[in-house]
């Protein structure tokens, strides 16, 4: 790819930019969110159409009208969503869309080129089980079988460790290495350093749409390519003061929290939460976490089992219920849960505050003068850059939406937050000041649980851990500092380990 | 080989969002003009036939605006339900079950006095109409019953039942045959103005549109009712109860619709008939979605739709044209309009073959 050149709305997503990938290469492509790594790589799947600039393969000059092309010309992408049909059977999945294949689909002979596809890369997949039985590392497998059934030689792989445990991570690891041996050109995507750095033969780095370099695996070092992301040196490490935890404030009883499609999802939990302490909730995604969550901010009602903020029985409380407690909620879904994308900033503040009397006239009419005041306060102290408090939160940046977000919940001095991802899809510098603002209202006093599928995170904030599985705590680590990724990974996958027993709340320390 | 490519715009300019729908309406006359060749009928003599009849007198003027009252009425119910992204298409049920309430007020509880008949005959559609908007409203918010489709049956169910009672109990025996009931009695009318057929409501429809604008901007319910209609799950974690406001929505806007039905049939008909109103609860819902929700741009949007609807009526009676090919001119309008909402959202680049 050379000299491709793209803009939305008058900005340049990719500028100029050069990118290559040979057979047998394991090549990164490195860059914060928003650099353009995703315009870059949807250009080589026929999705968009570059304004300039020339693809070639193999020396040849191509131009994609459609994805069907980039796919005929052997390029596959695996999605962060991996698009399967979860009704259909693996060997149904990965038959779909083959236009070869006649009309009666020959099952045997799919079925069989899926086994030996298997065998060759180490993926093993049951062609016959219906999709939607399968873990996510299943499904993941199915979908680069799939890609390597249409005969993929070029693979685009969009952060595939997002949704792994560390073991599954390296099973997938050492499936990418034997498809580059067998001479496929691999592209990555990633944002985790360590990983990259693990993986890929060569790394190239974009910033704000344009190439900053590509180095080899030999000459990198995660400062190094930290630097190249954004352009100046960055702290990684994160003070953990250790504080001596206080009264309890949160206290989960055996909940069980059922699930959108009606299926148990959180089977059972209890812990408690003190003040002045990270309760690191790690787990895979999709394991009772979002439902946990919301069980205990008043999203969801358990079905049994009870919660308690500061002794008093929420259980079946509404959201505002929560909130009047101050329990304050970090959602993932920063614009799906936390802020309203089309309103601005002064009414995505108001959310948590326009009923309360001090902001409304005569109860009925919203006091939008003592909202922007309070608003214009907020923005300063937590420093979120914008243009003006009208402008609509949906053109923020990722950082400063999620500053946004912590300067709403955070305004109250919260007794109990809950954290979900709250550096998800942040760059460096944002998740670094995210995760210094938690710690420092740790400090404060507030009780802080905070659930991640984010290893790294988990590690460097909580104070105790408990791995979550299958909506069951498989494993409660009480010294972070002692446990290794390994034991996480394990616990992760389920697997209880004696050196990290659940220990039982009794009937009587609840009281 | 040349390809068009298609982009969202980031921001409309001001001026296309005026040029676009001046520019259809342009290029919908223009493709009239081709019906009304085929029948024999000048193309320019029809459109100043359509002006002249709409603006070009007092009278005219008068018609457009008698159109517009229930149309502003109606357009802002429905825009209120489509702030929280509601989709209420029973504005025209509504405004039925309206004139019902209001009818069935002026037959059980005559009094003759003016002023207490009227309010007695608006608390009576305020109380239908809200019944009728509230159970589309309970049944999506307590079940998640697709409104779209409840209130459009609650539609066939309302002109249904006000045919029952004119073609039934309600006729009036000296109307040789005809669906309505008796002329109702001076103090159940609502005052005009001028010798036109302008009545009352003009001054409710515009405290409605005003009330709106205050309530939508300023209140806590408007604040989440646009809360809830952005972002739905963002407004539940804030604590905003969705059952009652999706009750509370629609049955306002049914009440709405339905005052807006009681002026019809007080304020123009002077009584209740088979087939009073010409649509206007579905032309409301156009009305609503071209003003893009904006109160005023319901006023403006209203008066247009007026002008087209007073002119095509000038166009049957001057130029003798039938009455389908008339509403194939409104419908053409109606569909260019529409159709350049795209251009005032996406973009159309031509881009040649090799990608630059």
């Amino acid at each position: 790819m050379k000299g491709i050149t793209k803009s939305f709305y008058g900005i340049r997503a990719n500028d100029e930019v050069n990118f290559e990938v040979r057979p047998g290469e394991i090549h990164t492509l490195l860059g914060e969110n928003g650099a353009g790594k995703s315009t870059l790589m949807n250009i080589l799947c026929g999705l968009y159409t570059p304004e300039r600039g020339t693809i070639k393969i193999n020396g040849e000059k191509c131009f994609f009208k459609s994805p069907k092309d980039a796919i005929n010309a052997g390029i596959g992408m695996l999605h962060q969503h991996f698009m399967l049909v979860p009704v259909m059977t693996v060997w149904e999945n990965v038959a779909l869309g083959d236009k070869e294949l006649p009309q009666v689909l020959p099952k045997n002979k799919v079925i069989e080129q899926i086994k030996e596809l298997s065998d060759v890369y180490g993926l093993s997949v049951n062609p016959l089980a219906p999709v939607w039985q399968l873990s996510v590392g299943e499904q993941q497998r199915v979908a680069i079988v799939k890609l390597l059934y249409r005969r993929a030689k070029v693979l685009i792989l969009d952060e595939p460790t997002a949704v792994l445990t560390p073991q599954e991570a390296r099973h997938l690891f050492r499936v990418i290495k034997k498809m580059a041996e067998e001479g496929h050109g691999i592209v990555f995507i990633s944002h985790k350093l360590d990983e990259v750095l693990e993986i890929s033969d060569r790394i190239t780095v974009l910033r704000k749409g344009r190439n900053v370099g590509t180095v080899a695996k030999e000459e990198a070092s995660k400062e190094k390519l930290a630097e190249m992301m954004i352009g100046k040196r960055v702290a990684f490490a994160i003070d953990k003061p250790i504080q001596n935890p206080g009264k309890e404030v949160l206290n989960v009883k055996n909940i069980k929290v059922l699930g959108d499609r009606g299926r148990l999802k959180v089977n059972g939990i209890s812990f408690s939460l003190r003040q002045r302490e990270i309760l690191g909730i790690a787990g895979v995604s999709g394991n009772g976490q979002e439902e946990l969550a919301e069980a205990l901010t008043g999203l969801r009602k358990p079905i049994s089992g009870k919660v308690f903020v500061d002794g008093d029985d929420v259980t079946t409380g509404n959201p505002r219920d929560f909130m009047k407690r101050r329990v304050s909620y970090i959602p993932a879904d920063r614009k799906g849960t936390g802020l309203i994308a089309n309103m601005n900033l002064r009414e995505n503040i108001a959310l948590r505050k326009y009923w309360k009397s001090e902001y409304t006239r005569f109860g009925f009419f919203i006091n939008w003068e003592r909202i922007a005041g309070h608003t214009g306060k907020l923005v300063e102290r937590f420093s979120v850059a914008n243009p003006s408090l009208s402008y609509p939160v949906r053109l923020l940046s990722g950082g400063n939406m999620q500053k946004l977000m912590l300067a709403r919940e955070l305004s109250d001095n919260p007794r109990v937050i809950v954290a979900v991802q709250p550096t998800w899809g942040l760059d460096i510098g944002a998740t670094h000041y995210v995760r210094e603002v938690l710690v420092s209202q740790k400090e404060k006093g507030s009780g802080i649980l905070l659930i991640t599928d984010d290893l790294e995170e988990i590690l460097a904030l909580s104070d105790r851990i408990a791995v979550i599985h299958g909506g069951e705590i498989v494993g409660i680590v009480d010294n972070p500092d002692k446990v290794t990724e390994e034991e996480l990974g394990l616990m992760m996958a389920g697997t209880k380990l004696e050196k990290y027993p659940v220990y039982d709340l009794k009937e009587d320390e609840l009281e | 080989m040349p390809r068009l490519i298609i982009e969202r715009r980031f921001k409309t300019p001001f001026i296309l969002s005026i040029v676009f729908p001046l520019l259809s309406i342009v290029l919908a006359l223009l493709t009239s003009s081709l019906l009304l060749l085929a029948l024999n009928v000048s193309p320019l003599g029809a459109l100043k036939g359509m002006i002249n009849g709409a603006l070009g007198s007092w009278y005219g003027i008068s018609e457009v605006l008698v159109k517009a009252i229930p149309l502003v009425i109606c357009g802002i119910a429905v825009a209120l339900a489509f702030t929280m992204k509601v989709w209420n298409i029973g504005a025209e049920g509504q405004i039925y079950l309206g004139a019902l309430a209001s009818a069935a007020a002026v037959r059980y509880f005559p009094v003759e006095n003016t002023f207490f008949m009227l309010s007695v005959m608006a608390v009576m559609a305020i109380l239908a109409g809200a019944f009728w908007g509230g159970i589309a409203g309970y049944l999506k918010g307590r079940w998640n019953v697709n409104e779209i489709i409840t209130t459009l049956m609650l539609n066939y169910v309302a002109i249904h039942l006000v045919d029952y009672f004119v073609y039934g109990p309600w006729r009036d025996p000296s109307s040789l045959g005809f669906p309505m009931t008796a002329p109702f009695p001076d103090f159940a009318r609502l005052p005009t103005f001028g010798g036109t057929r302008v009545h009352a409501w003009i001054f409710l429809a515009l405290i409605i549109v005003i009330l709106y604008r205050v309530v939508i901007r300023w209140t806590r319910w408007g604040f989440e009712i646009r809360a809830i209609g952005e972002n739905q799950r963002a407004a539940l974690y804030a604590g905003i109860p969705y059952i009652k406001n999706v009750v509370l929505v629609m049955a306002v806007s049914g009440a709405l619709s339905a005052l807006a039905g009681m002026g019809e049939i007080a304020g123009l008909q002077g009584r209740l008939q088979h087939g009073f109103s010409p649509g206007y609860g579905y032309t409301a819902i156009i009305v609503a979605w071209l003003a893009r929700l904006n109160p005023w741009g319901t006023v403006l949007v209203s008066i247009f739709m007026g002008i087209i609807m007073v002119g095509g009526e000038t166009l049957q009676v001057i130029m003798r044209l039938p009455l389908a090919s008339v509403q194939v001119i409104q419908g053409l309008i109606l569909l260019f309009v529409l159709a350049s909402e795209f251009f005032r959202n996406y973009k159309v680049r031509i881009l040649s073959g090799d990608g630059r």
